[in-house]
């Protein structure tokens, strides 16, 4: 049994120096593997924010990943073919400069997920899941019929956008720019969650009608939590496009919605790094698993519902001691 | 556009409703009686179309498939009700989503491990090919036609069931409270395993049917299963009555849709973005409804409070 704060920190040292080795030993895909876990792992804190903080269970933030993804696409794809995105009433034009891909993928996705949730979070509990779900499937059939950004063949961008000073087509050094992001966001949430608005949305999940009693605007709380949610959702989403450089409908499939989910109940819901640990989980079964098995979803199966009906509070649940958990 | 190719697409889209009744069916009666999410139904679907697929391969004879596919789903549901999900029912959704998540997993890699990944086909039968000439002059597909009414042959049954003998009553119970049927000396786990092999079935029967116009292929459930969670929450959780409605509203919707929205932007636009832009809209038909249903009634229009 560990300190949970113990365990984080030894999370990330090994998030730092497996890919600091593969530099080493010179093996650029297993860094690219660890860029593919941080990316994942900042998908899964925002989603944790809702779900295991809030309560809130999406199955729908595919939505926010993809909006992001396409955020960096459209823009990239503009500044490739040198076309501007529009000229009336004012001209505005594509770029290849990441912190405002950055920018643009976070509040896009960010009003998307203010529209979808002022509609779902007018229900709760099993609508809730089925509405976000419902409102995933919707942008993933509008990317494969909208016909202007590549349809269903997607959008490909051939050259990594720009950071100032970096080279972000050295493997290394793009996973830098991933994991100070990751580590950033991890910072602001954690503090979000001690904050009066943490807590209150926490309370409100425990006990929503004591929240209510002594005056909480639990819907508008819970719709700004959602926000945020969806817009580090987002950033991640922007940051798997330039991984891959590449965007297409799959990024708003349900399976992302439910990956993203599976991350979290890997870790641990409402655990800080319980994204972290279960998108590391998830990238190296991937690895392993599908270095044996062509059919190596089965065995992620059986390893899922073995965590969801035995292990309780996931990996970090199970190594951390228990007072450190928030209220589950 | 004109008058038959109008009715035509009415009949369509009733026969894509009326087997999106019979998911939905199966996924409300569950959530009703046991309070459980299960995304495994769009597994459920997928086994009853192998399972045709398979049999009608053997046999050649599609009535004997169709039979194969409700017992095989039903078969398989009682099996994953014995073992997983009774386990489930008082957990909280979010373990109940990851757990019948963890089964599409497995069933879906499972069914592309013993059948390949290429689709199969299930023939229509020789005696339910062609078309029939409705009145009015209208030429529609026999088989269609069968669906049509074989689905709302089962919306009859269903409700007899229900409202009629001593098991509907006994689920209406259940739906009611669960811990006083269960003092009163129903054995109550007998009846969930029940109720979710009948929901299985209606979604294996719906997969074979199916099957026959599509093609049987491994994630055929999903995108069916998403369709029937809209025709749910327009219709209100745990209402076959909501279900039903729903499903013929959804399909409806849908069907018309994607044949109107074209024409109906053409009246103003060039014809290829009309194209473009009413079929993008019809995709998102469907969900703007559920959005509108949503507005007015966040509980769905046959749901209660």
């Amino acid at each position: 049994m560990f300190q949970e704060r113990t365990l984080d920190i030894f999370v990330l040292l090994i998030l730092v120096i497996v890919p600091a080795s593969a530099v080493v030993t010179d093996e650029p895909f297993t860094i690219t593997l660890a860029t593919r876990a941080v990316i994942f792992a900042l998908a899964g804190v925002g989603l944790n924010l809702a779900l295991g903080q809030g309560g809130l269970v999406s199955f729908g933030h595919a939505a926010f990943f993809g909006v992001g993804g396409y955020a960096m696409g459209i823009l990239a794809s503009h500044a490739q073919n040198y076309t501007p995105i529009m000229e009336t009433p004012f001209l505005i034009e594509g770029t290849n400069s990441m912190p405002v891909i950055w920018l643009v993928a976070i509040v896009s996705s960010g009003l998307v997920a203010l529209l979808v949730g002022a509609l779902s979070l007018r229900t709760s509990g099993v609508y809730f899941i089925m509405v976000t779900l419902a409102f995933g499937q919707m942008f993933y059939y509008f990317t494969i019929s909208w016909p202007a950004y590549g349809g269903e063949d997607g959008l490909s961008i051939y050259v990594r956008n720009q950071f100032p000073g970096l080279n972000t087509l050295d493997p290394i050094q793009f996973f830098g720019i991933c994991f100070a992001l990751l580590c950033i966001v991890l910072f602001l949430v954690d503090r979000l969650n001690k904050s009066p608005f943490g807590l209150a949305l926490n309370g409100a999940h425990q006990n929503e009608e004591r929240a209510l009693t002594v005056g909480i605007n639990v819907y508008r709380l819970r719709l700004v939590a959602f926000v945020i949610s969806g817009a580090i959702t987002g950033l991640a989403g922007a940051l798997f496009a330039d991984l891959n450089r590449f965007v297409s409908p799959t990024m708003f499939s349900w399976q992302i919605s439910g990956e993203i989910m599976i991350f979290i109940i890997l870790g641990g819901v409402a655990r800080l790094f319980g994204p972290v640990v279960g998108a590391a989980l998830f990238i190296l079964l991937e690895h392993v698993l599908g270095g044996l098995s062509d059919y190596w979803f089965i065995y992620l199966g059986v390893i899922l519902l073995a965590v969801v009906l035995f292990a309780k509070g996931g990996i970090i649940g199970k190594l951390a001691k228990r007072e450190a958990g928030h209220g589950q | 556009m004109n008058m038959l190719l109008l009715i035509e697409q009415i009949l369509n889209g009733l026969q894509f409703g009326v087997m999106l009744f019979l998911m939905a069916a199966g996924l409300t009666l569950i959530f009703g009686v046991m309070g459980l999410i299960n995304l495994a139904h769009g597994s459920l679907y997928m086994i009853g179309a192998f399972a045709a697929a398979a049999v009608a391969g053997w046999t050649g004879n599609f009535l004997l498939a169709l039979i194969a596919s409700m017992a095989a789903a039903a078969m398989i549901g009682a099996l994953i009700e014995l073992s997983v999900i009774r386990r489930l029912y008082d957990r909280d959704h979010l373990e109940q989503v990851l757990a019948t998540f963890a089964m599409i997993l497995i069933f879906s890699e499972g069914t592309r491990w013993v059948f390949g990944s290429f689709p199969l086909f299930l023939n229509i039968p020789d005696y339910l090919k062609g078309t029939v000439t409705l009145p009015g002059g209208i030429e529609y597909s026999l088989y269609r036609l069968t669906i049509i009414g074989i689905g709302l042959a089962v919306a009859v049954g269903l409700f007899l069931l229900i409202s009629k003998t001593r098991v509907g009553m006994r689920i209406r119970a259940g739906e009611n409270d669960r811990e006083m049927i269960g003092a009163l000396g129903v054995d109550i786990s007998v009846l969930y395993t029940l109720v979710f092999a009948l929901g299985a079935a209606l979604a294996g029967l719906s997969g074979a049917l199916v099957g026959a116009i599509q093609s049987v292929e491994v994630g055929m459930g999903e995108p069916v299963l998403i369709l029937a969670f809209v025709v749910i929450v327009i219709g209100g959780i745990g209402s076959i009555k909501g279900a039903l409605a729903g499903a013929v509203l959804v399909g409806l919707t849908d069907t018309l849709g994607r044949t109107m929205l074209p024409v109906v932007f053409g009246s103003f636009m060039d014809p290829s973005s009309a194209t473009t832009v009413g079929s993008a809209l019809a995709s998102m038909l469907i969900y703007i409804l559920m959005a509108g249903v949503l507005i007015f009634k966040p509980t769905g229009l046959f749901g209660g409070s």
